[in-house]
């Protein structure tokens, strides 16, 4: 089950804790793998890790002319792209009375406008080759909200709305469009959290511990792989049970 | 039939998979040829890639038929 021989794909913020875990899980199906991100020293160490199989692009998402570049080149070095993970995102936090235009802008267009950016050059080639996976990672505060989260919970819960959109246009090419939820992971993003910090969020998560960057990666090889061709415009929740729908 | 006719004829016949005998000046793509709206959108920009021009939403949007299509780009390619 969940095989991938074959399948090319492309990983957004590949440097990162959850973007490594995620291209690892592909690679580990059988995957190709172009790995994209903004620290190429990381990239490179990923890619001697995985060996063969694996191409980079370097990209900074906030640029609008290199996000319009990164598809075309995926695809050129992979031959196809069949599989896109847009999972690059930031966040600049702030209660809303203090939050600068700068940081809405930045957040809004890492997050939400690249991953529309990349899906529209994606499935150009998607919808003609009658196949396709559109994969993102969207966050449980894009549904439940979070205090001082304003631009990125609105910039996951856009990302949703994009998903589902595109989930009902290309659902006639075989093509699928979903989205994974992390809730509180072990990542550089939470290592930051103080204890009481982490405690407090802790409480509320019934499973009682943070997840693995491994387990969300797990459930963006399910919706890759072929045994998930059924479901598409979904939010799959991986969370310990800190929200529920 | 112009060089047009014939380019436009066969971008159609190759995607939306029809028979060339239906593919007549005025067979409308979505009732006539089976094309669903993404289609349409496919067309446009495989017209558009074909002849080196743009075509704008809504000069696409009355391209509903084989024969609209290449009145549009019968014009659009002598004026460039």
């Amino acid at each position: 089950m969940f095989d991938l021989s074959g399948r090319t794909a492309l990983v957004t913020g590949a440097s990162g804790g959850l973007g490594s875990a995620i291209a690892r899980a592909l690679h580990q199906q059988g995957a190709i793998v172009t790995l994209s991100g903004t620290r190429r020293e990381a990239l490179e160490a990923l890619a001697t890790e995985l060996k063969e199989r694996v191409h980079i692009e370097s990209c900074d998402l906030s640029d609008p002319e290199a996000v319009e570049k990164l598809v075309p080149a995926a695809e050129a070095a992979m031959g196809s792209l069949d599989i896109l993970i847009n999972n690059a995102g930031l966040t600049r936090d702030g209660l809303i009375l203090r939050m600068k235009d700068a940081d809405w802008d930045l957040v809004l267009a890492v997050n939400l406008t690249a991953s529309f950016r990349l899906a529209r050059a994606a499935l150009k080639s998607m919808v003609k080759r009658r196949f396709g996976r559109i994969i993102s990672i969207t966050s449980v505060v894009g549904v439940t909200g979070n205090p001082g989260q304003a631009n990125y919970a609105a910039s996951k819960a856009g990302i949703i709305g994009l998903s589902k959109s595109l989930a009902r246009e290309v659902a006639a090419r075989n093509i699928t469009v979903n989205c994974v939820a992390p809730g509180f992971i072990e990542s550089p993003m939470t290592d930051v959290l103080t204890e009481a910090q982490k405690a407090a969020i802790l409480s509320g998560v019934p499973i009682g511990r943070l997840g693995a960057a491994s387990e969300i990666a797990a459930a963006v090889v399910y919706l890759a792989s072929s045994e998930a061709a059924y479901v598409t415009g979904e939010t799959l929740h991986v969370n310990g049970g800190m929200a529920m729908n | 039939m112009s060089d047009v006719a014939e380019r436009v004829k066969k971008i159609v016949i190759e995607h939306l998979g029809v028979d060339a005998d239906k593919v007549t000046d005025d067979a409308n793509f979505i009732e006539d040829l089976g094309a669903d709206s993404l289609d349409t959108v496919e067309l446009v920009m495989a017209f558009e890639e074909e002849f080196g021009v743009e075509i704008p939403d809504d000069a696409a949007e009355s391209i509903v038929t084989v024969g609209d299509a290449v009145r549009f780009l019968d014009k659009a390619t002598a004026a460039s």
